[in-house]
């Protein structure tokens, strides 16, 4: 390994994190600019965030969000870890070709069809548009990156810590319970973050299922962006950067804390 | 531990009748709950799309004339196999925007989805060969974004690329150009949009086949006396390719049917199928054409998926 290639490696770490953190810093940079321009500087001013709480509309909208976002995604959790176990402990049934095929593909459906054909199926079975179904919505297509999340857990997952305590006389669902569970619980909880942030921050398919009085966020945000970019929006989104990033660091910190705890374990259940 | 050396009963009891048969009906929930949602919520909901796409407008609400409806009995809905009408697809073939449009797409993606591998590569790779102990980090770093708004970072690019915006001010204070450039609803917006958002798309997967690479290949390589761009294009590309391949899937697959990104950056002026469809349902109130445009779009679109499962697939075999 010569020094020309690290150079390379290290330059193009650096360039390409810039492009990707750049765009995010320079937005809240301008979020607390004095100046009703947005790409004008004009001192430190932090108006734009007191205007933020005054906007009524837009406080309705993240109430709506926050509701949608933890029910949503609590349900996609269960579904989608009920989803992982079938993809990998239930190799033979019949109409497991269709079933992966409906888990995988939503991951990469375009948002335009999804919101379409799920707005098309409400109307067709006569659920009003609201608040309930953006909540359907959500689960549907959050639950396909819970299963992904899951599964990838539960493939590394070693099944002989299972058959022991069956051998011992724990019967299945206690055994997934007081075994499985707790080995795969780091997953499911990234899996309801991602989850939820996937429903804090989807426009198109809440726009398509969404009806009066269940105006999200995104669409809130959407159409203020259509009529001008304002500092008003880049502090609220300044704010939902902060909520993000403070949810993973925290979840992260808990990760690290958790696998040192396992580790410790594992070196004391060696010496006694 | 404790607990399960507690519980530990004679094997017999897990054998008994009532047993095998509570261990058979929970399995078959675990599969019969996910299965059935998605069948209901996402299968059903496309042939819903289909047979809507056969319909006609109409000045109502719903907006669109029944077809194939059950109320009139089995015998009614064999008879309105003769009602339908495949107006709609013929529309747009008639209509050359649409056409455009499909096209335009394709292209764009593709135009994209080459411009993200060839950012992406070389940040995986860097990635892949920096010390093992920051190696985590630099993962944390690539996906953090992903978990910020897509709608906010495609946003933040309206304020940098804007004819009055931070891009040109920088590129007029340094002198390197005189008049503003016009970025801003144009492609351009819209590659550098695409190539932004998705980037963590690429990078993943690149990084993951990078990572488990064996790059003392590498150095017998050039200990022989091949040079490290050959060595590159020998050993490191072919065997990233199945990261390449997912990568290109990931980024090219939902690039196609975009919609916040050509109507955020993009502009009225350009062209893309997500777009249509979008303004035929919500501006000109067309269901059934919406539905057709989404029809042919996942017909487009079906290639590609299922060579993303069968790699899904493929990935999950080797898990095990």
């Amino acid at each position: 390994m010569n020094s020309t290639w690290s150079r390379f490696n290290i330059t193009s770490i650096v360039l390409g994190f810039a492009f990707l953190y750049l765009p995010i810093v320079l937005l809240i940079v301008f979020s607390f600019n004095e100046s009703k321009l947005v790409t004008v500087w004009g001192g430190f001013s932090t108006k734009w965030y007191v205007s933020l709480f005054h906007n009524q509309g837009l406080m309705d909208a993240t109430w709506v969000t926050a509701r949608v976002g933890v029910i949503s995604a609590t349900v996609a959790t269960v579904l989608g870890t009920l989803a992982a176990i079938t993809l990998t402990r239930y190799t033979r049934f019949r109409g497991r070709v269709l079933f992966s095929g409906m888990v995988f593909a939503p991951l990469v459906m375009p948002e335009v069809i999804t919101g379409l054909s799920l707005l098309l199926l409400f109307v067709a079975v006569g659920l009003d548009r609201g608040f309930f179904t953006v909540t359907l919505a959500h689960i549907t297509f959050t639950m396909c990156f819970v299963a992904v999340v899951v599964q990838s857990r539960l493939v590394s997952f070693d099944r002989s810590l299972e058959e022991a305590a069956m051998d011992l006389g724990a019967p299945p669902v206690k055994t997934f319970f007081q075994i499985t569970l707790p080995v795969i619980l780091p997953a499911i909880i990234s899996g309801w973050m991602l989850a939820f942030t996937l429903s804090l921050d989807d426009l198109v398919i809440a726009s398509f299922t969404s009806g009066p009085g269940a105006t999200t966020l995104p669409m809130k945000i959407y159409s203020q962006v259509r009529l001008g970019v304002t500092p008003e929006i880049n502090a609220a989104c300044t704010i939902l950067i902060a909520v993000v990033a403070i949810g993973v660091i925290i979840a992260s910190i808990a990760n690290k804390r958790r696998e040192i705890q396992r580790q410790l374990d594992e070196q004391a259940a060696q010496r006694g | 531990m404790t607990d399960i050396a507690a519980t530990a009963a004679p094997l017999t009891e897990t054998t008994t009748l009532p047993a095998r048969l509570a261990k058979g009906f929970v399995s078959r929930l675990v599969i019969i709950i996910p299965y059935l949602w998605l069948l209901f919520f996402f299968l059903i909901p496309f042939i819903i799309v289909f047979k809507i796409s056969l319909s006609q407008t109409a000045i109502s609400m719903p907006p669109y004339t029944p077809v194939l409806d059950f109320s009139d009995g089995i015998s009614g809905f064999f008879a309105g196999f003769r009602e339908l009408n495949f107006d709609n697809y013929t529309w747009l073939t008639q209509d050359a925007l649409y056409f455009n449009a499909y096209v335009t797409s394709l292209i764009i993606a593709a135009i994209s989805t080459i411009l993200t591998l060839i950012v992406g590569y070389p940040i995986a790779y860097g990635m892949a060969r920096a010390p093992a102990t920051i190696r985590p980090t630099l993962l944390m770093l690539v996906i953090l974004p992903f978990w910020t708004s897509f709608l906010i970072r495609v946003y933040a690019w309206i304020g940098i690329l804007k004819p009055e915006g931070l891009l040109n001010q920088l590129l007029m204070s340094l002198h390197i150009i005189s008049q503003p450039l016009v970025i801003l609803n144009t492609y351009t917006a819209i590659f550098i949009g695409i190539v932004y958002s998705y980037l963590p798309f690429m990078v993943l997967p690149l990084y993951s086949s990078l990572e488990k690479m064996d790059y003392s290949l590498v150095e017998a390589a050039e200990d022989l006396g091949c040079p490290p761009i050959g060595a590159f294009w020998k050993i490191t590309f072919p065997l990233s390719l199945p990261g390449v391949v997912a990568g290109c899937l990931l980024v090219f697959i939902p690039a196609v049917g975009e919609f916040v990104i050509p109507d955020l950056l993009g502009g009225s002026q350009t062209l893309m199928i997500g777009k249509t469809l979008w303004n035929e349902f919500f501006s000109n109130r067309d269901w059934p054409v919406s539905s057709a445009v989404a029809v042919i779009l996942l017909l487009v679109l079906t290639i590609p998926i299922m060579f993303f499962q069968q790699a899904q697939a493929k990935a999950q075999e080797q898990g095990r």
